[in-house]
């Protein structure tokens, strides 16, 4: 019989009940909650009159809504009154049920998908869930995450499991040494280009290879955070040494006795030698170059040396539409270098990259020089209160402000622009965000995904350059 | 949650590749606490010409008069034929609420993204997967004929057009009883209280860590 690989091994490990359509009931050891997505499935529970299930199950802060200026009003001072009911039903929620949530003023609060890593309530070998598409982020650690809709959210609090059927199993394997200064992002911009936006659909990717395990426990979380981007909903990474690293000494992570077993069970977390995927796809991390999207779609992806497709290059009907309609969105020319790309603005943050090396990359960057003049404007937003603190005690704050970046609270952001971070009507902006979609960052914005050295030395050039030009 | 067993409805257009749930439903109107109320902005950006804001009126709002659904061959169509990767990008539930609230019950397209594909079914709407030749000729059809419908019955798992033929689908078992029987599955899921009991407790004798940190 041929060996397991991690998916496998993690949907084995929670599956209470296999029906014999292909249906399984499967056990959800963590979810994560916020504000836009939380607010129906709660009161779906008060209308049935259902309890959660198990209230330590689950950890909640409000990230997508949440001003990322002042915010010494705490959520009375929530400008827009529709983002402030949100907050304020979270938090009522929360207090009704007895979930524990990092509220808006509290230092630990941030970006999901940043905060239950860094607190240790993302574990290796959990089923983790939240109501939001980036949840594969947590797949990083060995775990199996994936996002849910609001019904499936109702369903986790009230039952603990989830109706799912089980996915296939894709490997993408990035073989050898990324070259200096390219970044987990690059590497997951070009597998999306390798692969599509819908090339995983119906899979778990999982990420392997050199250039992967090389990789720190924040750039891994960037990979696995854009899976959905390919159109999977769970994308992940073998445990080693590295997670367990991080983990330790973590808030929730398990102590004294707890963790050596912990640590002894995490060390099978990974795909055995001679287990099957039904598709591997492979890289040479030496072929990537930082990269840069130029249409509306993630796939949508080339090197900064290359230039703007062209469709008259693409004979399929629905390929040409698809790139004619995405050039007129971008105001871009078919064949124009990618570097004669002029940015209005700059977005450092995320649930992509808004941790702590990201933002140490991308002060290395922007250390010593000034943001371009043509630049309306630069943002930086960390992840969580406390990489803020963190960025602030390695002095990070002071090299964006000195470069005339803004250094702000955390949160979503302009990311998606549901707070009042936002970009004018074609503006293009250099985003270290996941999604180029029309509209994303606001309404008739444009969006070119990169990583954070990319977006520090767009913000300094005020157009794309290649970022290693930049690094020491 | 709404049944579904046969739809016969007016079929409207989509003919453009990995529509995303931003389209669907753009971030603004995800403030909402509420459920319903999402039709009047279901693809909002494509079919207004402004800037639409939550709780706004959108009587005497510009229209996009070039967008499908602006079009007077397409009122009242409770059926959206869609091309590759409808519904990619995020999970909000809030794209479904907004079909279903603007009266759509069923969406044909060769291929879906699954987290949008599988928060369909949670709100009576039915996905429906056809062969992409299939859909092509279904796109000519639809454009050479005004008024053009489609039967969709989903307890035969087929597509009927009005010229007799028929085209199979498939759909899972499971799915497919919940959205029949419009049940409530999450008292289908409670009706396993006991085994979600057991493995909880030999989950919690392996994992200990897994339980009680977060107090």
């Amino acid at each position: 019989m041929a060996g397991k690989t991690l998916y496998d091994k993690l949907w084995d490990a929670h599956l209470v009940k296999q029906r014999e359509d292909g249906s399984a009931l499967i056990y959800i050891d963590r979810q994560l909650l916020h504000e836009v997505t939380s607010p129906q499935a709660f009161e779906g529970l008060r209308i049935a009159g259902r309890k959660p299930w198990r209230i330590d199950a689950n950890l909640a802060t409000p990230d997508h809504n949440v001003p990322t200026t002042d915010r010494s009003s705490g959520v009375e001072g929530i400008e827009d009154p529709v983002s402030r009911i949100q907050v304020k039903t979270l938090d009522d929620n929360c207090d009704e049920f007895g979930i524990t949530e990092f509220k808006m003023l509290d230092e630990r609060q941030g970006i999901v998908h940043v905060v239950g890593p860094e607190q240790g309530a993302t574990l290796p070998g959990m089923t983790v869930v939240c109501g939001d598409s980036h949840t594969s982020t947590h797949g990083a650690f060995g775990a199996l995450a994936h996002g849910i809709g609001t019904s499936e959210v109702e369903h986790v609090l009230a039952t603990q499991c989830l109706v799912q059927k089980k996915m296939k199993n894709m490997l993408v394997k990035v073989n050898g040494k990324a070259g200096k200064g390219i970044s987990g992002k690059d590497i997951v911009l070009a597998i999306i280009g390798k692969l599509g936006t819908a090339g995983g659909t119906g899979y778990a990717l999982e990420f392997g290879g050199q250039a992967i395990r090389d990789l720190s426990m924040d750039g891994r979380m960037t990979v696995c955070n854009m899976a959905i981007e390919a159109g999977a909903r769970v994308g992940m990474i073998a445990v080693d040494d590295t997670t367990i690293n991080y983990v330790q000494g973590r808030t929730y992570a398990p102590k004294g006795e707890d963790w050596s077993n912990a640590v002894t069970a995490w060390k099978d977390l990974h795909s055995d030698g001679d287990a099957v995927f039904d598709n591997v796809i492979e890289l040479d991390a030496a072929d990537i170059k930082p990269q840069v999207t130029w249409g509306t779609s993630p796939e949508m992806v080339v090197s900064i040396d290359d230039t703007v497709p062209n469709p008259d290059n693409h004979s399929d009907p629905i390929v040409k539409e698809g790139i004619n309609r995405a050039l007129e969105y971008m105001g871009l020319k078919a064949d124009a270098p990618m570097t004669s790309i002029k940015l209005d603005r700059v977005f450092i943050g995320s649930c992509t990259n808004s941790r702590i090396e990201d933002l140490r990359l991308a002060a290395e960057v922007v250390k010593g020089r000034k943001v371009a003049d043509t630049l309306k404007q630069a943002l930086v937003v960390p992840g969580s209160g406390l990489i803020k603190r963190q960025a602030e005690e390695e002095g990070l704050d002071v090299i964006f402000t000195d470069a005339g970046l803004e250094w702000r609270e955390a949160g979503c952001s302009m990311c998606l622009a549901m707070n009042a971070d936002k970009l004018g009507q074609g503006e293009h902006c250099a985003s270290t965000s996941n999604r180029n979609f029309e509209g994303r960052q606001g309404f008739g914005g444009r969006t070119h995904l990169v990583s954070p050295a990319m977006a520090a030395a767009a913000a300094i050039a005020g157009h794309f350059v290649d970022a290693r030009e930049y690094l020491s | 949650m709404k049944k579904f067993t046969q739809v016969t409805g007016i079929v409207a257009p989509m003919d453009r590749a990995n529509i995303d749930t931003d389209m669907i439903i753009p971030k603004q109107f995800l403030k909402s606490i509420k459920r319903t109320g999402f039709g009047k902005n279901l693809f909002d950006e494509l079919r207004y010409l402004d800037e639409g804001q939550p709780d706004q009126d959108c009587e005497g709002r510009p229209l996009n008069n070039d967008f499908v659904l602006n079009q007077a061959r397409y009122e009242g169509s409770t059926v959206l034929l869609a091309r590759q990767n409808f519904g990619c990008g995020s999970s909000r539930e809030h794209a479904p609420w907004a079909l279903e609230d603007y009266g759509f019950r069923c969406v044909i397209a060769p291929s879906f993204a699954d987290i949008f594909y599988n928060n369909c079914f949670k709100n009576g709407i039915l996905p429906v997967i056809l062969d992409e030749k299939i859909v092509d000729k279904l796109f000519v059809e639809l454009f050479d004929n005004e008024g053009y419908e489609l039967t969709i019955d989903l307890e035969s798992q087929c597509v009927k057009t009005t010229t007799g033929e028929i085209i199979p689908f498939e759909v899972d078992a499971f799915r497919k009883h919940c959205l029949v029987n419009g049940l409530d599955d999450i008292g289908v899921t409670l009706e396993n209280t006991d085994s979600i009991k057991a493995f909880e407790s030999k989950h919690k004798e392996t994992s200990p860590w897994l339980f009680g940190a977060i107090a």
